[in-house]
């Protein structure tokens, strides 16, 4: 085991940052998060630079435009575009992390001709139509029904939870191909063009104040058989081909942001006073806040050794399902000790009193959803004890 | 940066995991505690003859002696194992024996409210740290008190009534290094010790039926052996990465790494054993079934080389 990283890791490091260095001081400030327009340019301006420098698909294969980097360089990246504060993947996210390595492996040759050097280039921006209403952490029970009429699939029904869908170019959709056979034998996988006729896109408010989310309501859409990608009613199959693609780095940028904030957090309580001394003097909160910080420094060392093993073996084991556990437990304390260090300071959302408030807050309401996106802490927590622990299924 | 154990790593874990089967069966156990937990001067040599305490002059690495301390936490293996695989490491040549095995050293580090001496009546040497030095006394000599009924039955202690005296045998660099080791050799029995809980609970809860079924079918039985896992299984990444670090092929800072380690080895090993008995049931509570034994050689282990809590002041100290 070693913990160092190699002269052409190293390399790779520096060149990435003398980039960064060179290219961060063109990109404009970063647009407010409503102002949707400007936020497609900017996420999508940034991607082309990527693009322009080699830089874009970092981890897909190089035969599809992608640099094929390995897990590590992959998470030099990360490290270096957060510490940097260069833009975040923003809006590309799915385009890039999930519908784009789906192609890369299911699709046709025509298919990924016509879109993965769009989502490498930023031209395409992508939406993820999977959850349903009734089909949360029961993704399978989807409903939203496809029914073939000629060239076309007609589909109507609902999708939510569709970040950017009112912004988006394509959408990749799970849909309902067969009612008669078991649930996860009768969906489909298609590739949706948001312009299509019959479709109803309303903005979700989230308790974060904000509308990335959205409800998107299907009538009667067309949408070409030659957009399915696999087969008919192979889709879930497809869908599942796609978290083989994790390879230990989906909550990278995420830590840091968290090692940080609770570094954050714990100069604020050396500055903040309650009952005449710092808050930091008070032993409860202070040791509260080192667990924590040991706690990251040990989640940091478990992406390395998921890394690691995805490098060696080309997947991710149970270490995922742990880290992600973990992660969201320890996001939530971490809200909880900003609340409790900045008492009646945490009624407001942006910065009061001349205190770097604001952001401890934001982050607090932000780590109520990370046990809950992706796969509740619930859900997670049966995969592990039945794949894993090897527990009985209760079915 | 590669940080998943290399083959000749998973054959000397498998190896020595193998070893402690066959010769330290999890039902020797009951049998030494029937002695009051003392310890097979014949089975201690067979550690040293696997090579337990003589590791670092093999050429063996911090982090493959941490697999390997990992197995013998697994398997419960009674006995200052830390002390005498240090005292092999750093003292060999004023402690000759510790790694033949010929030599038991047993370490009490000075503490408040009581300074205890483990397996004190089977000892060759006692160490005695106190802050950055170690002194060397007579285990036959010191003023000590038994302790009539030991919370771990597989770890007899006395108090000692004096920690004064001997002959100093480190200091400074060499006793901040020893600790360092200690602490992170000490996780990874942790670590192996909660791994063992893992398994004890798993199996039962597919075994024991109720409400005409399975009890590991239930989500609320799950759940406790899936956050059991989370916990052992970050404490392991934390253990290792120390380890490593120790062994020069890391950037992270020495100390927060080692607090790291053995905080979250602690808060693990105590969260497993605690756990398993739960999930045991009334059978958890008995003498009987060993996943009691899983906690109390935590609670033992949580002692050493600084508790959890004192870990986490330390890094608040970093901070």
């Amino acid at each position: 085991m070693d913990l160092r990283y190699t002269e052409q890791e190293q390399t790779f490091r520096a060149e990435l940052r003398a980039w960064l260095a060179d290219v961060l001081p063109s990109v404009a400030p970063e647009p407010h998060r409503d102002d949707w327009k400007n936020r497609r340019a900017w996420d999508t301006g940034w991607q082309r630079m990527l693009f322009d420098a080699g830089y874009a698909g970092i981890n897909w294969p190089k035969e599809y435009g992608g640099r094929g980097a390995t897990p590590t360089e992959h998470l030099i990246f990360l490290e270096e575009t957060e510490r940097m504060r260069a833009p975040y993947v923003g809006m590309n996210f799915v385009g890039l992390l999930h519908a784009g390595p789906t192609l890369v492996a299911e699709a046709s040759p025509e298919q990924k001709a016509h879109h993965l050097p769009a989502i490498l280039k930023g031209d395409h921006v992508w939406c993820q139509g999977f959850s349903e209403p009734n089909a949360g952490s029961d993704l399978a029970s989807l409903q939203c029904r496809a029914i073939r009429d000629g060239d076309d699939y007609v589909i109507t029904g609902q999708k939510i939870w569709t970040s950017f869908a009112h912004i988006a170019d394509y959408c990749e959709m799970l849909v309902r191909t067969d009612t008669e056979v078991p649930k996860h034998r009768g969906i489909t996988w298609l590739i949706l063009p948001m312009d299509a006729k019959g479709m109803d896109i309303r903005p979700l408010r989230t308790m974060e104040g904000s509308t990335e989310f959205c409800e998107v309501f299907f009538d009667e859409v067309r949408v070409p058989v030659a957009n399915r990608v696999g087969d008919e009613n192979d889709g879930w199959r497809v869908a599942m081909v796609t978290l083989s693609f994790e390879r230990g780095t989906a909550f990278v940028s995420e830590m840091l942001q968290s090692m940080e904030l609770v570094r954050d957090l714990a100069d604020l309580a050396k500055k903040v006073t309650r009952s005449g001394s710092t808050a930091w003097e008070d032993t409860g909160l202070r040791r509260d806040i080192a667990h924590l910080s040991g706690e990251l420094d040990a989640l940091w060392s478990l992406t390395k050794r998921n890394i690691s093993e995805a490098q060696r073996t080309g997947f991710v084991g149970v270490g995922g399902n742990v880290f992600k556990l973990a992660y969201s437990e320890l996001r939530q304390r971490l809200g909880e000790l900003s609340l409790r260090l900045l008492d009646r300071a945490s009624l407001s959302l942006d910065d009061v009193h001349e205190l770097p408030t604001g952001k401890h807050i934001h982050g607090r309401i932000h780590a109520l959803s990370i046990g809950i996106a992706a796969g509740t802490s619930q859900v997670q927590r049966n995969i592990v004890a039945e794949r894993t622990l090897g527990l009985p299924k209760d079915r | 940066m590669d940080f998943w154990r290399t083959q000749d790593q998973e054959a000397l874990q498998d190896g020595i995991r193998s070893f402690c089967q066959g010769r330290f069966p999890i039902e020797s156990l009951q049998p030494i505690e029937a002695t009051g937990g003392r310890l097979d001067r014949a089975a201690w040599r067979d550690l040293a003859g696997v090579g337990v305490f003589s590791l670092r002059h093999d050429g063996f690495s911090t982090t493959d002696s941490a697999l390997v301390f990992e197995e013998l936490g697994r398997a419960l293996i009674p006995g200052p194992l830390t002390a005498t695989y240090l005292a092999a490491t750093h003292l060999h040549t004023v402690l000759a024996g510790a790694d033949s095995g010929e030599r038991i050293v047993g370490l009490a580090q000075v503490a408040e409210p009581v300074t205890m001496a483990e397996h004190l009546l089977d000892l060759d040497s006692l160490l005695i740290l106190q802050g950055d030095s170690i002194a060397v006394v007579d285990p036959n000599s010191v003023p000590t008190q038994i302790v009539e009924r030991p919370l771990d039955p597989l770890t007899p202690v006395h108090v000692m009534l004096s920690t004064t005296g001997g002959e100093i045998v480190a200091t400074g660099d060499i006793v901040r290094q020893w600790c360092r080791e200690g602490a992170v050799l000490t996780a990874a029995m942790q670590v192996g010790a909660s791994f063992a809980a893992i398994d004890l609970a798993v199996e039962y809860a597919k075994g024991r039926e109720q409400f005409g079924r399975p009890i590991g079918t239930f989500q609320a039985v799950k759940h406790m052996a899936a956050d059991m896992l989370v916990k052992a299984e970050v404490a392991r990444a934390a253990t290792y990465a120390a380890a490593v670090n120790l062994d020069g092929n890391g950037d992270d800072d020495l100390d927060r790494a080692v607090s790291v380690a053995k905080m979250l080895a602690g808060d693990a090993a105590l969260f497993c054993g605690k756990i398993g008995i739960q999930i045991h049931g009334g059978m958890g509570f008995t003498w009987e079934v060993n996943a009691q034994r899983y906690w109390k050689r935590a609670v033992v282990l949580d002692t050493h080389y600084g508790n959890s809590e004192m870990h986490a002041d330390a890094l608040a100290g970093s901070m």
